[in-house]
């Protein structure tokens, strides 16, 4: 997730990444961890502490003052099998949402022009 | 290329939906319109899915059951064999230039199970969770590639590289795609993407080490994807 600050709102946070600030702590499918205190601040999170404690990397691009927060390492590429809440353009930039198919089978099939 | 498994099954109730990873959509877009499709085709220029679910190599699909719930992780699919793409492979290669032949010879090794992976999708939807390929939620949390921190890392500087590509900063851009590269060196999505952005063709050039022929006869062409697990789920 690019960053241009180190203090963001849970549900931009939640909506690239699918960690979810609950009051049980941070949440993904049925997975939830629990946070410090002031992690989660009104709506608010700071970044490096959650980064520490869902072991995510947090990289800095000095010169164009960005940073990108990766996603939580120490298990499996998948945390859930809950599918991510995908919202993507189509081909004329309109979003579409993959939970618009639920009560369908979804063959998601990831391609390149390269 | 869907298309025709996409007609075949959607009245069963499949819905494809094929997701371009493609920093430039412009690149993407003329597959598209050539290919016309009426299943939903999205474009992720920012490789979203390579993180959420896993993907190093395209083409690589999962399935989601009606209840937003994932029975197979990412995994190498195939909609049945490509005839423009075998023509392509058959194509003389001594009238090639060296590096474009030696590509040629590569790619024809690679292995890619078309047959054995519609079977399974067809059995699916016939099916759905009754069928063997439909796999319980921690079998396919452990299915999923793995993930140590180096993997992660490569994916927050693969991130910073394909921004400031696109926000126009190419070259400070590279740097970046390489340490993903170094990071995760089986990424194939972060390698190919990357190289394609200074060489459509993925051959020799001074911004990587790598490059497409060099990369994958280092792992033999054959292991470019992994085999098809379509093993039933262990039982305890």
């Amino acid at each position: 997730m690019i960053l241009t600050s180190l203090d963001i709102d849970v549900e931009a946070l939640e909506a690239r990444t699918g960690w979810s600030m609950k009051p049980e702590g941070a949440c993904k499918g049925d997975v939830c961890v629990v946070l410090a205190e002031g992690v989660v601040t009104g709506g608010r999170v700071d970044v490096p502490r959650l980064a520490e404690r869902l072991r995510m990397p947090l990289l800095r691009d000095e010169a164009h003052g960005l940073w990108a927060l990766g996603p939580e390492s120490g298990g499996r590429a998948l945390s859930t099998a809950k599918a991510p809440d995908l919202v993507l353009p189509d081909r004329h930039g309109r979003p579409f949402a993959l939970s618009s198919l639920r009560g369908r089978k979804v063959l998601l099939v990831a391609w390149a022009s390269w | 290329m869907w298309q025709a498994l996409s007609t075949e099954l959607r009245p069963q109730g499949l819905e494809i939906v094929t997701v371009a990873l493609d920093i430039d959509p412009d690149a993407a877009y003329r597959y598209i319109d050539k290919a016309a499709p009426d299943h939903p085709s999205l474009i992720d220029s920012a490789h979203v899915v390579d993180e959420l679910l896993g993907v190093v190599n395209v083409p690589n699909a999962v399935w989601i059951d009606e209840e937003g719930v994932l029975v197979r992780p990412a995994e190498p699919a195939s909609p049945g064999r490509n005839k423009a793409l075998d023509s392509l492979l058959s194509i003389d290669t001594s009238t090639l230039p060296p590096h474009l032949a030696d590509t040629l010879l590569e790619a024809r090794k690679i292995k890619l199970d078309h047959e054995s992976y519609v079977v399974a999708v067809r059995d699916w939807v016939a099916n759905g969770a009754a069928s063997r390929y439909a796999l319980p939620p921690d079998e396919v949390v452990r299915r999923s590639q793995p993930r140590p921190l180096d993997v992660s890392t490569a994916a927050a500087a693969f991130e910073l590289g394909q921004e400031l590509h696109r926000r126009g900063h190419a070259s400070d851009a590279v740097a970046w795609f390489r340490e993903a590269h170094r990071l995760q060196p089986d990424n194939w999505t972060y390698k190919r993407q990357a190289w394609s952005l200074v060489d459509p063709l993925q051959g020799p050039t001074d911004a990587y080490e790598g490059h497409w022929a060099k990369d994958i006869k280092a792992i033999g062409a054959e292991n470019y994807y992994p085999p098809l697990d379509l093993s039933p789920a262990a039982r305890d």
